[in-house]
């Protein structure tokens, strides 16, 4: 497979720039951008390329969660096989639940996908012996023979290349036939139908593999907290990764990672003030309501222009 | 036998609430095509409201039962001149965005001020006790609530069903251009139509508040079972919203009889049901994006 040179370059870059990020910022911090970026991706995937508004992602990326976490905890597994656990745990439970979410099209599609998550919310608070109920699921440590992965710094590179590879399946989707059905049908429905495609069934698998991108995110992210947490599976999840995406900007891809990026540090920075600590929905709300009456493209375009004036210098 | 009766009294006491919010949402989406996220915000703000009328003037639960709705229907309808109104005619989801950082902004401002701990409210004395049905005694209040919903909703389901008001607003949901062109101001109906949805809120609002305690949380779950519920009843659809409400809840409470946790999964399992065998919901017609 050949890439444009560009893209080849910027790919680079992207890499260095993960690379060196919790050199930057502290490690914790770092992951959390990158894996929320890659959750945001997922959405983005979906919203973007699919015009398909989950409002339930959060099911994906917090049953991953716990599916990883038992996996690593109760298993003693490796660390890339619980997060490939709970990546498929995540696809696998996607496959019922898309097909009956996608029974409704447009905001009723939105509506549907957030009353099932908040089914597992409440199934995930009942199965207490499993999942820990209000306490989550605590004591998961990750685990590679012949690394210690304790801090959280050996544990960032350690799991960037799963994480690298989420962004590239991203990317090699949208940029696929597959891809380029699904914006058709985001476009106009009637006619990628006539034209033969079985609409339905791409917009199930889009689906489904937005899904396992979530999951391969919450993984990550439950590795690296050393919990799965009910909040996980909570409304307020799958509300704060789409304001991540709409922030970075719709059908941008990469958008979403900027919307992360500016997300969680706005919040690190916030932290000490007493507002957020009390109500950090307030902040997140009033984020919100700026971007859908102010800033509806996001702010990938901007954020494109500068990074392509920084790269022109150099090339 | 008579704990199923006092489950399926429960029940219709819950159903009401689904009703009356489902209905407010029904009414706001037909006019705006907005999906308002805020609904449970506004719920919770009107037994707020009714707390305060107590607590600050001593005034009771029947002004509170007016005060309340007028008031955030007010609220509504300069957050519907103010702000909403940008909105219209863009993609749905940009109004559901804006209303759920709305929700946040609500939820977690009342909460830095309120806290998560529950504000008790008592029914009024005349609705205090309870009545013998049959062989069982249920607290008086409750049948309140549900003869009330009732009522309340087959009010609005008259009113815009077989009236020529509800006639213009229906025929603006169907089609606002054709509509304009046939003389109706459309527009002039869309701020008080919001309002009026919001107040409908508000309202269940009031008369949850003797039920469940005054919280800045009571909102927050229910919201998403209204949402489930609208899909089973089928969006738009007002007589879908009162069936389904009553409906959900009923299933629910009886669902309770036989493990306390199938109460919660109820509504889901039926909203999947309906998925399955008829996607447009118990009334829904054919779905418009």
């Amino acid at each position: 497979m050949r890439l444009p040179i560009r893209a080849t370059v910027v790919a680079a870059a992207a890499v260095a720039a993960a690379v060196a990020l919790p050199r930057l910022i502290y490690p914790v911090l770092a992951l959390e951008i990158l894996v929320w970026g890659l959750f945001a991706v997922a959405i983005d995937l979906l919203l973007g390329f699919g015009g398909l508004l989950s409002f339930g992602h959060a099911a994906y990326w917090g049953v991953a969660g716990y599916v990883a976490g038992m996996v690593a905890r109760d298993l003693g597994a490796p660390f890339p096989l619980a997060v490939l656990a709970g990546l498929l745990g995540a696809a696998v439970l996607a496959v019922p639940l898309g097909y009956l979410s996608l029974r409704r099209t447009g905001i009723y599609f939105t509506m549907v996908t957030l009353a099932f998550a908040q089914m597992l919310y409440y199934v995930a608070n009942e199965l207490r012996p499993i999942t820990g109920g209000e306490n989550g699921l605590q004591g998961v440590s990750r685990t590679f023979p012949g690394l210690s992965l304790g801090p959280s710094l050996s544990f960032y590179y350690a799991a960037l290349p799963l994480v690298l590879f989420g962004y590239f399946a991203a990317y090699r989707i949208v940029h696929s036939p597959f891809g380029h059905v699904l914006v058709s049908i985001r476009d106009n429905e009637a006619r990628a139908q006539a034209l033969g495609y079985d609409t339905a069934r791409y917009k199930h698998i889009a689906f489904i593999l937005s899904a396992g991108l979530a999951g391969l995110a919450g993984s990550v992210y439950t590795l690296g907290e050393h919990f799965a947490s009910l909040e996980m599976l909570h409304w307020t999840t799958s509300g704060q990764v789409v304001l991540m995406t709409v922030l970075g900007g719709l059908g941008t891809l990469w958008g979403g990672v900027v919307g992360a990026g500016v997300f969680l540090m706005l919040r690190d920075f916030l932290s000490t003030s007493d507002l957020f600590r009390d109500a950090p929905g307030v902040v997140t709300g009033a984020i919100f309501i700026l971007i859908v009456l102010a800033l509806r493209h996001g702010l990938w375009p901007t954020f494109a222009v500068l990074v392509r004036r920084g790269l022109g210098r150099f090339a | 036998m008579d704990y199923l009766a006092v489950q399926l009294f429960n029940g219709l006491a819950n159903g009401s609430f689904y009703a009356l919010l489902s209905l407010g949402l029904a009414v706001i989406f037909g006019m705006m095509r907005i999906v308002n996220f805020a609904h449970g915000a506004f719920y919770m703000l009107g037994a707020f409201i009714a707390y305060f009328l107590l607590q600050q003037a001593g005034v009771g639960f029947w002004p509170a039962l007016v005060i309340a709705p007028l008031v955030i229907a007010v609220a509504g309808m300069f957050l519907e001149r103010v702000f909403l109104r940008r909105l219209a005619g863009l993609d749905p989801l940009y109004g559901f965005l804006f209303t759920f950082g709305l929700t946040l902004v609500i939820q977690d401002g009342m909460r830095l001020r309120f806290g998560v701990q529950g504000q008790p409210y008592s029914a009024p004395a005349e609705l205090s006790g309870t009545v013998l049905l049959g062989a069982v005694s249920y607290p008086t209040y409750r049948l309140f609530v549900v003869a009330f919903c009732l009522v309340a909703s087959i009010a609005v389901w008259f009113v815009i069903e077989r009236t020529r008001l509800g006639m213009a607003v229906r025929a603006a949901t169907e089609r606002a251009d054709l509509t304009r062109a046939l003389g109706v101001d459309v527009d002039r109906w869309i701020t008080p139509m919001f309002g009026f949805g919001l107040g409908l809120a508000a309202l269940a609002g009031v008369l949850a508040a003797p039920m469940r305690n005054v919280s800045p949380l009571m909102g927050s779950e229910l919201i998403i079972l209204t949402f489930a519920v609208v899909v089973i009843g089928g969006m738009g659809s007002i007589a879908g919203a009162i069936v389904a409400g009553f409906l959900v809840g009923v299933l629910s409470s009886v669902g309770a009889i036989f493990d306390p946790a199938v109460e919660g999964i109820v509504v889901f399992a039926l909203m999947a049901v309906l998925l399955l065998v008829r996607p447009s919901g118990l009334f829904g017609s054919i779905e418009t994006r």
